[in-house]
């Protein structure tokens, strides 16, 4: 997908919203997708786009801290919104989220293209759901079943998952 | 002595940029002012083309161009057959855009350029193809049978290719013979879908007449070359780079789809960079796919068990056009046999044309076919003479002591007969049974049918021709000022782990950490000798090939070092990142300063270049010129590793299934595998391959079928129709690794990247069959959609 410029032809908008605490103001054409926004508008290009509609949780962001599909919505839904992808999850100083972080210790990734939608997905469970760390896998397995992956299997991500959620709840004997 | 980190779970290099969303997959990369594109695909799955009408296209704000057939000059020809074969008698490639008939749903008709994507999609609808229906054939059979509509109008019976091949004394075999059956078994169409759909960036630079291809695919190298032959370039002005890419599984190891010449031809011919990402969509009709096989095999055992002889003769169907050539059949006929004796064979084939999209391998390359043919025939063949189905394989398993194993005329897709080189398939088979508890299952499975509850024990045994030819190499550098490592392969990588696997073994060689190794893969500017990542042979070809480079490298630090240390080439080795006279470990250098020395002329950049004048030179011909005849600059290699034959790896998966009588899904409540690829680089890579291929083998057990209509309209043509299977569907598994040294190359390796996917759709009928046993159906189908399941059971009489 490419940039979008507001064309005369095109019905266009300005769009308010807040991408990983920065805010932006856009004139662009009504139906410009969110992920393409997020990639081409802003270059945020660690939002990847898989299916186009609404399956494979590639592009998964959150909206006001909720896990959404950036595919199916468009920027100028968003007006006002807080936006978070993959780029905002690091500390400023570089460290990895422990998200991240867990991915990389457990070989939670391998070629790498779900994994934003995965993190983005996984960041909102460890911050939201209690005792995420002690669940029973299948529950996990229900949780992350918004996200599809080629490569790993899923179970790697299921143990990354648990580990972060030992660490940040503080559960990790 | 230095870490030696071949053999560790070394935690992966290429991790960090990807886990930071600063991964470049092909749509990331932006080129200034440039273009997009979007297809205008068939809707019929075989028509005349009366007329294609672009004016109202071409007059859409933000359009630059509209290409069909006629506006592509010397591009409006047959793209390659990239692997003709003698038996392939009626060889059909896909043109670019299509001229005069088109031959499946999705085939490109024309090609539409602007300035955005989405202004491109605006004007593709408003092209005009006048289609002139014609009869269209998708069931493979009706396609091989007499009277069937014709494909392609010039090739008879729509049969690309006929092959035979006899290995020993068949009918011998099934005259010497006490039983004999026959079964029939049938593998649906399925495709690979990376997550990442297919892609590419090109940039001509008129100045100096340049070629840039940035591609999502496995085969830059080869793509180079093709391009270079297309456009009458020299080599050297055409540069393929596949960057991250997203998965490949095959799909993207077939080139040229037609966007790979067609977006080059519109940059070279607009002067602006044009991109083409293709979207799930267009995936699903444009990309090629794999599967379909209909087996008709007729076996000749003895009382006791033993197979003497077996005849297969199947249809293969290859979609509308077979540029790949016979690589999927072929491998499914040499791999039939799998681990087992079978002396005699007689294995026949006919690929099918078919108004479908094309085929070419995907993950498994016709493995899957061969294993659920031969595990079928196997449980089949135990049932009809009352012997337990794990001793009847055991029977038949090829002992340890009888390698190498020679299967006579069986010619493999590298051109040389099938020699199994090495393995321990009866000790891998007892593993698994004692792993899954195959003793004790039965007990289970009669207190979970008092229950009500229907459950079933499968198991599969596979093996996998990897590693295949003809050649990898490798460049490893230590890099003269900074002294950090460099390698650079020839392959692409999609997420194998490659930036790690080849960092370890140059690691270990040159006594640094292996996130100090720098790897480059998939970019023809940086190596230029190969051929692509396909077949399991990234580890076994590249990795030879980086352990020899690097071992020379070592080599001369090593007799650099000891010039610089004046000690003896014996006394000096070398560890984490220092070379030192062994027992005088103070007598050292840094690699970074030998790095340096061996570069004469040097600048001192900064202190570890000046530190290294206050040693002797590294070229022991004092006096000459610093360069002495015979010597090059710097420390660098290059190699090469090209394998006598395919090495076989192997392996035996098991799992409980239980089957839910009303809903008819079928769920794992435990799998357990053994698998051998040899010598592992990175045990936790070499897992993560095999879960990863068990995910998409349990697609190929339960749920993808790809849907096409009699019209030839694909009818699940999305995420949500054709299901993948999520973290849900896939069960946790039980890996045991089983190492048996491949003997063929200097690292004892074996490949791995397909293994998972080859037995699972077997294990998973045979668990199922034996699960319904009571109600005397027999699995010959995969997948085994649920609906699948109700019509044999509906069949049996055993709905209610």
């Amino acid at each position: 997908m490419s940039t979008i410029q507001a064309r005369s032809t095109e019905d266009s908008r300005t769009v308010t919203m807040t991408v990983n605490g920065t805010r932006h103001e856009r004139t662009v054409a009504v139906r410009l997708l969110l992920s393409d926004f997020l990639r081409h508008e802003l270059g945020l290009t660690g939002t990847h786009v898989g299916c186009e509609h609404g399956v494979c949780g590639c592009c998964t962001v959150q909206i006001d801290g909720r896990a959404a599909r950036s595919c199916l919505a468009l920027a100028v839904q968003c007006e006002g919104a807080d936006v978070r992808t993959v780029e905002s999850l690091a500390a400023d100083d570089g460290t990895l989220h422990p998200v991240q972080q867990a991915f990389h210790e457990k070989h939670a990734l391998q070629c790498g293209f779900c994994t934003p939608g995965f993190l983005m997905a996984s960041e909102e469970l460890v911050r939201t759901v209690p005792g995420l760390a002690d669940m029973p896998e299948e529950e996990i397995r229900e949780a992350l079943s918004g996200n599809l992956c080629r490569c790993t299997g899923y179970t790697n991500i299921v143990d990354a998952v648990r580990l972060a959620a030992q660490r940040t709840q503080g559960t990790e004997g | 002595m230095a870490t030696r980190t071949f053999g560790e779970s070394v935690l992966r290099n290429e991790d960090d940029r990807l886990l930071r969303g600063n991964g470049r997959y092909v749509d990331d990369i932006e080129a200034y002012g440039a273009l997009h594109v979007a297809f205008v695909r068939s809707t019929f799955a075989h028509a005349r083309i009366a007329g294609v009408d672009v004016e109202e296209a071409k007059a859409q704000p933000g359009v630059v161009a509209v290409y069909t057939c006629d506006d592509i000059g010397h591009l409006d020809q047959d793209l390659p057959l990239l692997i003709p074969h003698p038996a392939m008698t009626h060889p059909r490639t896909q043109r670019p855009l299509a001229r005069e008939e088109v031959h499946h749903v999705g085939q490109a008709i024309a090609m539409v350029v602007a300035e955005s994507r989405y202004e491109a999609e605006d004007a593709a609808e408003r092209v005009v193809v006048d289609y002139e229906p014609l009869p269209v054939v998708v069931d493979l059979e009706r396609a091989g049978a007499a009277g069937s509509p014709l494909v392609h109008d010039d090739v008879p019976g729509n049969v690309a290719c006929h092959l035979v091949q006899v290995s020993g004394d068949p009918d011998d075999a099934f005259a010497r013979a006490e039983h004999v059956f026959r079964a029939r078994f049938v593998v649906e169409r399925s495709a690979g879908h990376p997550m990442e759909t297919r892609g590419c960036l090109a940039r001509w630079d008129s100045h100096s007449r340049e070629l840039t291809l940035w591609d999502s695919t496995q085969a830059s190298i080869s793509i180079r070359g093709g391009l270079a032959s297309l456009f009458s370039l020299p080599e050297n002005k055409v540069r393929v780079i596949a960057p991250d890419t997203g998965g490949g599984f095959g799909t993207k190891v077939f080139f040229f789809h037609p966007d790979e010449v067609l977006v080059p031809f519109a940059a070279m011919a607009l002067g602006r960079p044009v991109k083409y990402i293709e979207d799930r969509s267009e995936h699903f009709v444009a990309s090629n796919q794999e599967r379909k096989q209909i087996h008709d095999v007729e076996v000749a055992a003895t009382k006791d068990g033993e197979i003497l002889g077996l005849r297969d003769t199947f249809l293969h169907d290859t979609g509308a056009f077979i540029p790949y050539g016979i690589a999927v059949a072929q491998v499914a006929s040499t791999s039939l046999p799998g681990p087992y004796r079978i002396p005699n064979l007689h294995v026949e084939f006919k690929a099918i044309y078919t108004n479908t999209t094309t085929v070419s391998p995907y993950r498994g390359c016709g493995r899957p076919h061969a294993c659920f043919v031969m595990e079928r025939t196997m449980d089949l063949l135990a049932q009809e003479l009352g012997i337990d189905r794990m001793e009847i394989r055991r029977r038949n398993l090829i002992a340890s002591d009888e390698f190498p194993y020679t299967r006579e005329n069986m010619v493999f897709a590298d051109g040389l007969p099938v020699t199994l080189d090495s393995g321990d398939y009866v000790r891998a088979l007892d593993t698994v049974l004692e792993a899954i508890g195959y003793d004790e299952f039965r007990a289970e499975q009669e207190r979970a049918r008092a229950e009500g509850r229907w459950i079933g024990l499968g198991l599969a045994c596979y093996v996998e021709g990897t590693g295949l030819g003809p050649y990898e190499g490798a460049h490893v550098q230590v890099q003269s000022v900074t002294g950090k490592v460099l390698v650079s392969t020839g392959l692409t990588s999609q997420g194998q782990g490659h930036e790690t696997v080849f960092a370890q073994i140059a690691a270990d060689q040159l006594g640094v950490d292996p996130s100090d190794v720098q790897v480059i893969t998939g970019d023809t500017g940086a190596f230029e000798w190969g051929v692509a990542t396909f077949a399991s042979r990234a580890a076994v070809v590249s990795g030879n090939a980086v352990g020899k480079a690097a071992l020379e490298v070592r080599e001369k630090i090593i007799d650099m070092a000891s010039n610089m240390l004046e000690a003896a080439v014996e006394d000096i080795d070398i560890a984490e990142g220092r070379i030192f006279v062994r027992g005088s470990e103070d007598r050292h250098v840094t690699l970074k300063q030998v790095a340096t020395v061996a570069n004469p002329l040097r600048y001192a950049f900064d202190q570890d270049a000046q530190a290294a004048t206050q040693f002797a030179p590294a070229f022991e011909d004092v006096g000459g010129p610093p360069l002495p005849d015979g010597r090059v600059p710097g420390l660098e290699a290059r190699s090469y590793y090209s394998p006598p034959h395919a090495t076989w790896a192997s392996g035996v998966h098991a799992a409980i299934v239980e089957v839910d009588m009303d809903s008819l899904e079928v769920s794992f409540l435990k799998y357990v595998l053994v698998h051998d690829c040899g010598k592992m680089i990175n045990p936790a890579i070499v897992e993560g391959q095999v879960m990863g291929g068990v995910a998409q083998g349990v697609g190929g057990a339960l749920y993808e079928k790809l849907e096409y209509d009699a019209e030839g309209q694909l009818r699940n043509a999305s995420f949500m129709d054709f299901l993948i299977p999520y973290a849900t569907e896939v069960p946790r598994v039980e890996l045991h690794h089983l190492e048996t040294p491949s003997p063929l190359n200097p690292l004892g390796m074996k490949g791995v990247g397909e293994a998972g996917a080859i037995p699972v759709p077997a294990l998973t009928a045979s668990a199922v069959t034996d699960a319904l046993r009571p109600l005397g159906i027999e699995i010959d189908h995969a997948p085994l959609l649920p609906g699948e399941l109700h019509r044999l059971l509906a069949a049996a009489g055993a709905l209610g």
